[in-house]
């Protein structure tokens, strides 16, 4: 197999180094060794014909749940890290709450370990705020830091003392470490199942208002004023939490933010229409469309720094049930791209800032390598037919879990390779496990 | 009187030429300590009062001795087991105690303030002992008084402190003095163990021990505390001795070779300082204690005896 791939004839958007345009991208031994209008082709490369397609640094998501050690039967590293390929992500932040909980060194090395063995995309494991999550004591973020944890997060378990809050952006400020916090306060999520609105009084579902969400972004925004440090928030789905964030950027304040494709795609209407259906139940909720609406706003003006999946494999056992009992969260990574690319279509998005979103803004948050095809980059690459039409067939996608909102679906835009360290791990039509 | 002081309780009140009038005395009270007979009667007639609200075996020991190397009478008044828990007032506690006479009143108090307060209600003349996360002054002083022995001066040195600097009393007099020796002071500890405003007191503040040891003339090795209930600063002793605690082998890597490093004791082996390093060259651990009962006699000696108390008398 070579070490040189040439990717000729393909639209290069590659935001961090300023290119849009037709080039040519060589890799070679690992690393982005050209991008040019006219480059000769090596003997030894290997050709990728690119013409009607996009060259973009390989996305990266800095929020995904891949299950293992604990679940497998939901997704494995390997399954998880396959999914990536197949959505164009070359890098994945994985979060801690495995079983057990990531907050040790050796839950980190079981974590790369896998990812080591899949040899797809890279997966960089999160470790916890606290130990096993309980928002209790502080976990050993050196520790973490050393065996290779690139953020900390108890997600899924809001950090609900604001003491050990305060501790830890203080704490892990030693360590350079960004905190990527779940923002809900449990007291006012209380038993609620849907966002609280018209919608869930129709459907007699009980509620969790938007302020659940930013009342604990607004604390953790006093606390990062008053103690320095690196804040993230994930999955941000208000209006009020963008006007927080937004207010706070602007104040100079260290905070960056992601949203989700399903918070910038769909609404609660949408928990009505699909009647009661578990695969729009998530947390975050689906909010009402106004703070849709905000969070594109957000998102296209830079508020909102990244787009990352949540990506949140369950199986039917816990999906197929009545919406009270099923359990949070969807799959995102295969949909992520066409999802995001339809709203370009609809005028919310560029596509040069729907491209930077899922590159160079999530790795500038976290400090990663890659998000961009400058030279001497990793050589991660995702090339994506934006209008290569397609069905969504859970059964064909790459994760094992089939929880997609987007079932049966047709979407627009599709990966048709990704290329990681230099080495094409996908490749549209071949083979899939 | 100290200088201006007839009290000894806080340094950041102290000028230079006051830390430096006990400084310099205490170098004669160190040689009393070394001759064959340790006494002299300075101080008879005198009596001296340790009132400790907090257990501090050591501290109370070292005014002990040095209260009667002076050969003054000396009293020690254990508060926490009788009066407190009857309900009494610290002021009440104080006025009591008074009533006795002492002249000098030695007090540790779990409360920052507490000396001060009891100092307005009395009137013999008032040494803290340690008050909370305050102050202990005669720690500071014999701290500068083992710098000037180890190095001649603190003139152009720098220091390094190491540990939980918010919960330190020790750190707050060394801020309070060694820059008036002309030190320059790093601080450097887990960022939940850095006070809030710190650099106001002139100190540079580091994260990375390597930082904050690299290219110091001494070190000053705070106590770590296992665990403080309901606010957890560090995720436990592991991590924190792994990052800033010193061993061998970044002792040898990154210090000078004339560094001297302190510890107000007692040291957690293991913990900030490994065994070899407590124990090793650097150490200076063993002459602070003796220099200790030496500075602590000079302060009683300026507050209970003095030429100008001795005249009145
Ligand atoms: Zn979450």
């Amino acid at each position: 197999m070579s070490d040189v791939i040439f990717i000729e004839g393909g639209r290069v958007i590659d935001p961090a180094s300023g290119v849009d345009g037709v080039r040519t991208v060589v890799l070679r031994d690992g690393r982005v060794a050209e991008v040019a209008e006219r480059v000769e082709r090596p003997r030894d490369a290997r050709a990728v014909d690119a013409r009607g397609r996009w060259v973009t640094p390989g996305f990266i998501d800095l929020h995904v749940h891949l299950r293992e050690p604990g679940q497998e039967y939901k997704e494995t590293v390997a399954t998880g890290a396959a999914a990536a390929g197949a959505g164009g992500f070359t890098s994945v932040c994985a979060m801690p709450n495995t079983r057990p909980v990531n907050d040790n060194a050796s839950g980190t090395a079981l974590g790369l370990a896998r990812a080591a063995q899949a040899g797809l995309a890279r997966v960089y494991p999160v470790g916890a705020i606290s130990k096993g999550s309980a928002g209790e004591e502080l976990a050993e973020y050196g520790e973490l830091q050393a065996a290779g944890c690139v953020a900390l997060s108890d997600d899924g378990r809001p950090v609900m003392n604001a003491g050990l809050m305060r501790r830890a952006l203080e704490y892990a400020k030693a360590f350079g470490l960004p905190l990527t916090v779940h923002e809900e306060d449990l007291h006012l999520v209380g038993k609620g199942v849907m966002h609280e609105g018209p919608v869930a009084t129709r459907l007699g579902l009980k509620g969790i208002p938007a302020q659940a969400e930013e009342v604990m972004i607004l604390r953790d925004l006093a606390l990062l004023e008053l103690t320095g440090g690196r804040l993230h928030v994930a999955h941000v789905s208000t209006r009020g939490s963008v006007r927080a964030i937004r207010d706070a950027k602007r104040r100079g304040l260290p905070v960056t933010a992601e949203v989700t494709p399903h918070h910038l795609a769909l609404t609660d209407e949408d928990v009505a229409a699909s009647g009661y259906g578990t695969d729009y139940k998530m947390n975050p909720p689906l909010r009402s469309a106004d703070d849709v609406q905000a969070c594109r706003e957000a998102l296209a003006d830079g508020t909102i720094d990244a787009i990352a999946t949540d990506h949140a494999p369950h199986s039917a056992v816990e999906k197929d049930l009545e919406f009270d009992a099923a359990l949070n969260g969807i799959v995102g990574l295969e949909t992520a791209f066409p999802v995001c690319l339809a709203l370009v279509k609809q005028g919310h998005l560029g596509e040069r800032r729907l491209v930077e979103a899922l590159t160079r803004s999530p790795a500038s948050a976290f400090g990663l390598p890659g998000g961009t095809l400058a030279r001497g980059a990793p050589a991660d690459v995702a090339i994506l037919d934006p209008a290569a039409e397609w069905v969504v067939d859970p059964g064909r996608l790459r994760s094992k879990s089939r929880n997609t909102p987007w079932k049966g679906k047709r979407l627009a835009g599709r990966c048709t390779h990704t290329i990681v360290n230099g080495r094409i791990v996908y490749e549209e039509g071949r083979s899939e496990r | 009187m100290i200088g201006r002081h007839k009290h000894c309780i806080a340094l950041a009140d102290y000028s230079r030429e006051e830390i430096l009038e006990v400084l310099d005395l205490a170098v004669s009270m160190k040689e009393v300590l070394r001759r064959p007979i340790k006494k002299v009667p300075s101080l008879r007639g005198r009596s001296i009062v340790n009132l400790f609200f907090e257990a501090s075996t050591r501290t109370r020991s070292s005014f002990e001795i040095a209260a009667k190397t002076l050969s003054a009478d000396l009293l020690n008044w254990t508060a926490s087991a009788s009066s407190v828990t009857k309900g009494e007032t610290l002021i009440d506690t104080a006025r009591n105690l008074e009533a006795m006479r002492p002249d000098v009143l030695v007090i540790r108090h779990a409360a920052g303030g507490a000396p001060r307060l009891v100092a307005e209600h009395v009137g013999c003349a008032v040494v803290s002992a340690g008050d909370g996360a305050h102050e202990h002054p005669s720690q500071g002083l014999l701290d500068c008084f083992t710098l000037r022995e180890k190095l001649g001066t603190l003139e152009g040195k720098t220091v390094a402190i190491v540990g939980d600097i918010s919960h330190s009393r020790v750190a707050r007099s060394d801020l309070h003095s060694m820059p008036k020796l002309g030190a320059k002071m790093r601080l450097c500890g887990p960022p939940t163990m850095i006070p809030a405003g710190v650099e106001a007191l002139g100190a540079t503040v580091h994260y990375d021990l390597r930082e904050a040891v690299e290219g110091a003339d001494a070190i000053v090795m705070l106590r770590i505390q296992h665990e403080r209930i309901g606010d957890p600063l560090i995720p436990g002793t592991r991590e924190y001795s792994k990052f800033w605690g010193l061993n061998a082998k970044k002792a040898a890597e990154w210090l000078k070779p004339s560094c001297v490093i302190l510890h107000p004791g007692p040291v957690n082996r293991g913990v900030e300082l490994s065994p070899e390093v407590a124990d090793g060259p650097h150490s200076v651990i063993l002459d602070q204690v003796q220099n200790g009962v030496a500075v602590r006699m000079a302060i009683l000696y300026l507050l209970a005896g003095g030429t100008e108390s001795e005249a009145k008398a």
